[in-house]
């Protein structure tokens, strides 16, 4: 772990700031009364995502292209880091009406 | 897909008939009975479903249903209880009920894919009666703010659940 951090700020030393990624933030998105919110977010890949259910009912976020499928319970928050660049749509599946896109940035 | 949108039709109609035919809109005692009730109903056939359908998708459907129904009816007696409210039934209930334990019945003598597909043929066409007498009747009809509001989210989970069982059914076919 030091050692690969190490690395990472020797080679920002000698790439230049152009190849260190941007610091990974954490966005949060809400599931509430059945309304997912906001109902499209942009983020970086390496950011995190807090999936946040308020509702009493288990929902889930599930990538159209299949990229993720995070399943909620009820009151509950699961949190995920994101992998892979796309604009990616994503719905619940207990719950269809319930879509929203995320936009994620290489 | 013909006799699948009579029976909606038929179940709308009854469902908007019956309170109709009281003259009066429903009131609130009212409303949370028949709201109660429906719950129940898709409940009682979920659990029909468990036991009787083969397809893993159409019991993973009802296990949903189940979950779903039974969190929204526990709100929807919480609400009453804080609202003192005491549920009334009433003639959209008792329709509602006989209807529902004659299709019971009538499911119950089918079994393998045709079960299958009959159940979840009924789960879209009874969310979509349901869903209409929400919209232009009970929720409409509802005078407390949080009764209201329990219908509206109510609405949304079951248009999920009316989805949710086109996909299923689509993919029976």
């Amino acid at each position: 772990m030091r050692t690969g951090t190490c690395l990472a700020v020797v080679a920002a030393l000698m790439f230049g700031a152009t190849a260190v990624p941007a610091h990974a933030a954490t966005l949060q998105i809400v599931m509430e009364n059945l309304v997912v919110s906001p109902a499209e977010v942009s983020a970086r890949v390496g950011d995190t995502v807090e999936w946040i259910n308020k509702d009493v009912f288990a929902h889930t976020a599930t990538a159209r292209n299949g990229d993720f499928d995070v399943t909620l319970a009820p009151k509950k928050t699961v949190t995920s880091v994101l992998t892979k660049a796309g604009t990616v749509e994503y719905y619940c599946r207990y719950h269809p009406n319930m879509k929203a896109v995320l936009k994620i940035a290489p | 897909m013909f006799v699948r949108l009579t029976a909606a039709a038929a179940a709308l109609s009854l469902l908007t008939g019956a309170a109709l035919a009281q003259g009066a809109k429903p009131t609130d005692p009212q409303i949370a009975h028949i709201a109660y009730t429906a719950g129940v109903i898709d409940i009682t056939a979920a659990k029909q479903a468990i036991s009787k359908a083969s397809n893993k998708d159409v019991k993973a459907f009802a296990e949903d249903m189940i979950r779903d129904h039974e969190a929204v009816n526990k709100q929807a007696l919480d609400l009453v209880k804080k609202l003192k409210v005491t549920p009334e039934d009433n003639d959209t209930s008792k329709t509602l009920s006989k209807q529902a334990s004659d299709k019971l019945a009538e499911l119950g003598k089918l079994s393998g894919a045709a079960y299958d597909k009959a159940y979840v043929a009924n789960e879209v066409a009874y969310h979509k009666a349901v869903n209409g007498a929400l919209e232009t009747q009970l929720i409409p009809s509802a005078s407390n703010a949080e009764l209201k509001g329990l219908l509206q989210t109510g609405l949304k989970i079951f248009q999920g659940h009316q989805q949710h069982a086109e996909h299923v059914a689509a993919e029976l076919k």
